[in-house]
């Protein structure tokens, strides 16, 4: 009974894959081929983390002068490099600043721009001064980090905000024209129908919004929460330049400045690269699909 | 109609609401963007050092900007860069979106594969290519004989730009891939069976279908890619910090160095104001170049 039960899920699955082939048969055939290509062409992706991790977990004294020194997996898996590398790059406090960096951009950015998109994109093609705005938000897309970075420097350190408080604030600025492009396009799809009738209801300007299109806008609310996080998270400049005053830094930022700490101990350094990319890749992992579909959908919509 | 219905209303008080509501974004762009973008333009004018007094000095900056060897060459570097990156990424990343877009096992792994790259930060992947310049390939070039090779191409004055091509196009191609598929999910598979049943050849009808099908995902992909390529900064940092002998040095990179730290604050904002120029030039250029051969279809 077993063994029969056992082989009964096999004769179709069997079954499905030549139905395929006798469906296109030359298809199928390069479609192996190219799964193989692919494959391969995801070594390339795949071994500089490989390298990262095994180097990571190594003694220096494991790093012998060929390549398989470098390469062959670890005698142990040791977790001294890491403990280590979190004392000299003060990891539990650059991982704070940099998660706290980013959440409070995502959420200032889910609030200011939507509400910016929806005013703008509603009203853009009845008003010029929606018009006029809209295209000057928009045209920021083209303006270069480094004709503000110097400006931006001595203005924040004028305004008592050369500190992670402005940096929040600048990523809200520089990621505005892409995010109120998105919004205010994302707005097409949503018939005015329904706030019309909010409207005739009574319902205010400002309850439409956060009653109706504030949720319903949640596609490309998903889409600039992941653009955005990705810039923010991974972003040296902005904080190099403005937070050099003060004591704090951010994950990347505190890879630059511990540098010249590493040394020679690769080890060290890869185990403090590893635990820098670690935080994204836990969450790459978990919401790849919620990723990989926001910049999708902003492609498409915007 | 609705438009036309709305107008006669008396909607001042909805309009008024929609503007409060871009308020908030409007002062944040404007203290943060319009404002450090005018004092910028206006120091290019000055020889401001970043501190102290400064005089107004016309437009002698930008001439001297025309002069100086150093900055010619961070332009000369950062469009080599710009114009062989974006021509591989866009190719290397169609290919992949074409790959991962058929049929082929594991699609959804292969794809979540392929995006990882652009994940991950700029300076920390640089900081792992360059062991893999300076230690893995010397090592293994040693070991093989391939003299080329035996030497870290970063250390290169002729060829540590490439060093830094391949790890910028190494994170680039993740992102423009996706676009691209999205690009080619919105072709409908029964236009493809038509040419096929028409008995158009693969390449034919790559040619004559895929392509202009695909051209708004090409013209955003194109814009994107040459405008991140032209800013290249994290890899510069990681990788060469310009060297050797400023044969890797971009333009963002050079306005960094020098303007906050070499004293050239005025000197530098003149590169920084025709940086700009340039920069919107370009996309214009793309934006036109692409809209044109979208309204010949």
């Amino acid at each position: 009974m077993s063994s029969e039960r056992h082989s009964v899920p096999q004769p179709p699955a069997v079954h499905f894959k030549s139905a395929d082939e006798i469906k296109n048969d030359k298809d199928s055939k390069s479609n192996i081929l190219l799964t193989i290509i692919l494959i391969l062409g995801c070594l390339t992706i795949l071994f500089p983390l490989y390298m990262t991790i095994v180097i990571a977990f190594k003694s220096p004294s494991e790093m012998t002068n060929d390549v398989a020194g470098a390469l062959s997996l670890p005698k142990s898996f040791s977790l001294d490099n890491f403990a280590e590398a979190m004392r000299v790059t003060d990891f539990w406090h650059s991982l704070g600043n940099s998660v706290l960096i980013t959440g409070a951009t995502i959420v200032l950015a889910l609030v200011i721009h939507s509400m910016a998109g929806y005013a703008i994109g509603r009203s853009m093609a009845r008003h010029k001064g929606f018009k006029f705005i809209y295209f000057y938000i928009v045209s920021g897309m083209f303006v270069p980090f480094a004709i503000l970075m110097m400006p931006l420097v001595k203005e924040t350190a004028k305004l008592n905000i050369d500190n992670m408080f402005g940096v929040i604030i600048l990523y809200v600025v520089f990621y505005m024209p892409m995010n109120v492009m998105l919004y205010s396009g994302y707005l097409k799809n949503i018939p005015l129908a329904m706030e019309e009738a909010a409207e005739i209801d009574g319902a205010s300007t400002w309850k439409t919004y956060l009653k109706i299109i504030f949720p319903m806008m949640k596609p490309m609310h998903a889409t600039v929460a992941v653009l955005t996080a990705l810039g923010t998270w991974n972003d040296v400049m902005t904080p190099l330049v403005i937070m050099s005053g003060s004591e704090k830094t951010t994950l990347p930022l505190a890879q630059l400045n511990f540098q010249t700490q590493f040394g020679t101990n690769y080890n060290l350094a890869f185990a403090s690269y590893l635990l820098a990319l670690i935080p994204i890749l836990i969450f790459y992992i978990l919401c790849q699909k919620q990723i990989i579909g926001g910049i999708a959908n902003g492609a498409v919509k915007g | 109609m609705k438009g036309i219905r709305k107008k006669r209303k008396p909607m001042s008080k909805r309009t008024k609401t929609l503007l409060l509501m871009t308020l908030p974004a409007l002062i944040l762009f404007v203290l943060f963007n319009t404002i450090p973008l005018i004092t910028g333009a206006f120091y290019s004018l000055t020889n401001y050092r970043g501190y102290g007094s400064y005089d107004f000095v016309g437009l002698r900056n930008f001439a001297d900007l025309f002069q100086d060897s150093r900055v010619g060459k961070s332009y000369l570097f950062t469009f080599k860069y710009a114009i062989a990156g974006t021509i591989l990424v866009n190719v290397l990343s169609l290919l992949i979106a074409m790959g991962l877009n058929s049929k082929i096992k594991f699609k959804n792994t292969l794809r979540g594969m392929y995006f990882l790259p652009n994940i991950l930060g700029g300076l920390v992947v640089g900081y792992i290519f360059s062991f893999i310049f300076t230690y893995i390939i010397p090592t293994v070039a040693k070991a093989l004989h391939i003299d080329f090779l035996s030497n870290s191409i970063l250390a290169s004055e002729k060829w540590a730009w490439v060093g830094v091509l391949i790890v910028g196009v190494w994170q680039t191609v993740a992102m423009n891939t996706i676009i691209y598929i999205s690009g080619l999910q919105t072709i409908p598979a029964d236009i493809y069976e038509a040419s096929a049943i028409d008995g158009a050849g693969k390449w034919y009808t790559f040619r004559k279908l895929t392509l202009p099908l695909l051209l708004p995902f090409i013209s955003t992909n194109l814009i994107l890619s040459t405008k991140n390529m032209l800013m290249v900064f994290d890899q510069i940092m990681s990788l060469t910090k310009g060297g050797p002998a400023q044969s890797t040095e971009s333009i963002s990179y050079l306005i960094y160095r020098n303007g906050m730290d070499g004293g050239q604050f005025g000197f530098q904002s003149a590169n920084a104001v025709v940086f700009f120029v340039v920069i919107v030039a370009i996309s214009v250029f793309q934006l036109v170049m692409t809209n044109k051969k979208e309204e010949q279809l």
